[in-house]
């Protein structure tokens, strides 16, 4: 669950007035949040007509673009910061995406939910079933999260392409948790850039 | 909501964008809910090709005549008529009551006919801007239309940029394709080809090119409806059996003639003409190399913009060129895939997440 020090944390690496993209945006609640405390210049990708309705309602410049393919029409670098909250897992093309968030943007921040926090290792390996918890809350069955990941793995595929990670934030109930994260955090944050677009920035990221 | 049409006499000259000059012209106009004090609370509607200022209510003692968008605009509807002063406008050149072809040209004293200049979409918002001045209101909280009332929202944008503060464009393009053009050329032709056009001048002959006309508004119905729709509407259905002859046997065909018959009663062919070509030449990134960014540049309204997921007409491609052009602007903008199948013509319709998106965004993002 996304929470207030999620979004305070997120928050806290962004840049005041900078040009934030939020890819799945949901309510548009981040991009809202983002704009009282940062003044960002915001826009959100969201696909659900509902949500749509919400974002309308938080006053969030909102774009109903399909997150697989709807990218390609904005243009390289065209935002300071591009977000995915909660969404990397249920992404078919995974490295595409994370790709296309480095075209954009500048930097991107991912946060997702992790696969490898013990309670979730411990109904596998003991109870011998597909976690469920209140981060990852369905069923093998309905779930929409289809490429489940740890905070080790991701680190493993930001190490694998060579982009570097500007800071991490782990939580676990919204609490800070700089103890062995990977077993102990429920949700990971993380500001990460490629080589080309730190060079473009002036290395100062 | 009982509607009552006015009209506004102006007698300063018009300069067209063709080079012609209007010396004095009238809008038809409609009002529906209260200017505010402040008058800030106004909001102008861009009617399309064939509508009017009758945007909303209906006229006193005529149960069947709501306005062409009385499902969109009303009291407590999703553009509210208590909490906005709604003005409907119909544009020049048209056949409803503003100065157009079928009024008196004052050089001759008959009516102006093929002799009315060629207008183009400036030239209407030019126009909606002076009919503002005549109501006395600076700054509109929103300039909204659909197809090519779109189009004339999105030119208020950049146009009067000072003068709007939300445009909301719907079902629109930035221009229209070659293929666009392409069935305007059609339908223009069969007007022009009708016996009874008289290069223009029927009046003149006492006759009218409803034939002509008839075809047209044929062409432009095939256009507005998705292939799905006009398959689950029709099919391939008979009225009667197959009578080997030309008459209408399909229902499509039927519908069709009927449509053709119905607008060649009421619509003028030479308003037709005109505007279909103000569809044509509607191209603002045109100055400015094909870059629809630089062309928006000037605007500082928030956008919405709506697209229908089966109008091929004006498809959400197009729309998400506006997105674009407005995004590398760093514009504020909304945009909306409606999810209906009714193609073009959906923009006219009760489709329930178009009007909550309208809804919504009146509600929380247009100030009155």
């Amino acid at each position: 669950m996304i929470t207030r020090a999620d979004f305070a944390a997120i928050a806290s690496w962004i840049p005041e007035g900078a040009r934030v993209l939020d890819l799945g945006c949901g309510d548009g609640s981040l991009l809202a949040y983002l704009g009282e405390t940062r003044g960002v210049s915001g826009y959100g990708i969201e696909n659900d007509e509902r949500a749509i309705l919400r974002c309308i309602e938080n006053g969030v410049n909102v774009l109903q673009v399909n997150l697989e393919s709807g990218m390609a029409e904005i243009a390289d670098q065209s935002f300071d910061i591009v977000i995915l909250s909660q969404t990397l897992q249920a992404m078919k093309r995974t490295e595409a995406v994370v790709a296309d968030m480095l075209r954009v943007g500048r930097e991107a921040i991912v946060t997702f939910p992790n696969f490898g926090y013990w309670k979730h290792r411990t109904q596998i390996a003991l109870g011998g079933r597909m976690p469920v918890s209140d981060d990852l809350p369905y069923q093998w069955y309905n779930t929409p999260n289809i490429h489940l990941f740890t905070i080790a793995d991701f680190e493993a595929f930001c190490a694998a392409r060579h982009y570097q990670v500007l800071n991490r934030s782990v939580f676990t109930g919204g609490v800070e948790q700089k103890l062995l994260p990977n077993l102990l955090g429920t949700l990971a944050l993380y500001r990460f850039t490629n080589a080309a677009n730190a060079i473009r920035s002036g290395g100062t990221a | 909501m009982i509607a009552i049409p006015l009209q506004a006499q102006f007698n300063v000259p018009l300069p067209l964008a063709s080079g012609a000059v209007l010396d004095a012209y009238e809008l038809a106009y409609e009002t529906y809910g209260t200017l505010n004090a402040a008058k800030s609370n106004a909001v102008l509607i861009c009617h399309a090709l064939n509508a009017s200022h009758h945007v909303a209510g209906i006229y006193a003692g005529q149960s069947d005549s709501e306005g062409w968008w009385d499902s969109m605009i009303g009291p407590g509807k999703s553009v509210d008529t208590n909490q906005f002063f709604v003005i409907g406008v119909n544009n020049l050149g048209s056949c409803f009551g503003s100065t157009g072809p079928l009024s008196m040209n004052p050089a001759t004293h008959l009516p102006y006919g093929a002799d009315f200049p060629l207008v183009t979409v400036e030239d209407w918002v030019d126009s909606q801007a002076q009919l503002l001045d005549f109501l006395g209101i600076e700054t509109v909280a929103a300039v909204m239309g659909g197809s090519l009332g779109g189009m004339q929202a999105l030119c208020w944008s950049y146009r009067y940029p000072q003068r709007i503060r939300h445009a909301i464009v719907i079902a629109a393009a930035p221009n229209l394709s070659a293929q666009n053009i392409a069935f305007n050329e059609v339908a223009r032709q069969a007007i022009m080809t009708d016996p009874d056009f008289h290069d223009g001048h029927f009046a003149q002959h006492h006759t009218l090119p409803k034939n002509g006309l008839a075809v047209a508004r044929m062409i432009g119905h095939i256009t507005y409806i998705s292939d799905d729709q006009m398959e689950s509407k029709f099919g391939r259905e008979l009225r009667d059996g197959k009578k080997f002859s030309f008459a209408p046997e399909f229902q499509i065909e039927s519908y069709l003639r009927y449509q053709g018959e119905k607008f060649s009663q009421y619509y003028d062919a030479n308003t037709y003409l005109r505007v279909t070509k103000a569809l044509d030449y509607f191209d603002p990134a045109a100055q400015y190399d094909g870059d629809l960014a630089v062309a928006l540049s000037p605007a500082s309204a928030k956008f919405l913009v709506i697209s229908f997921t089966t109008d091929w007409r004006f498809s959400p491609t197009r729309s998400r060129e506006m997105v674009k052009a407005l995004l590398d602007e760093k514009k504020a903008v909304t945009y909306t895939e409606i999810d209906a199948p009714h193609g073009h013509d959906a923009f006219l319709l009760n489709h329930p997440q178009y009007h909550a998106v309208v809804r919504t965004y009146f509600t929380h993002q247009v100030q009155p």
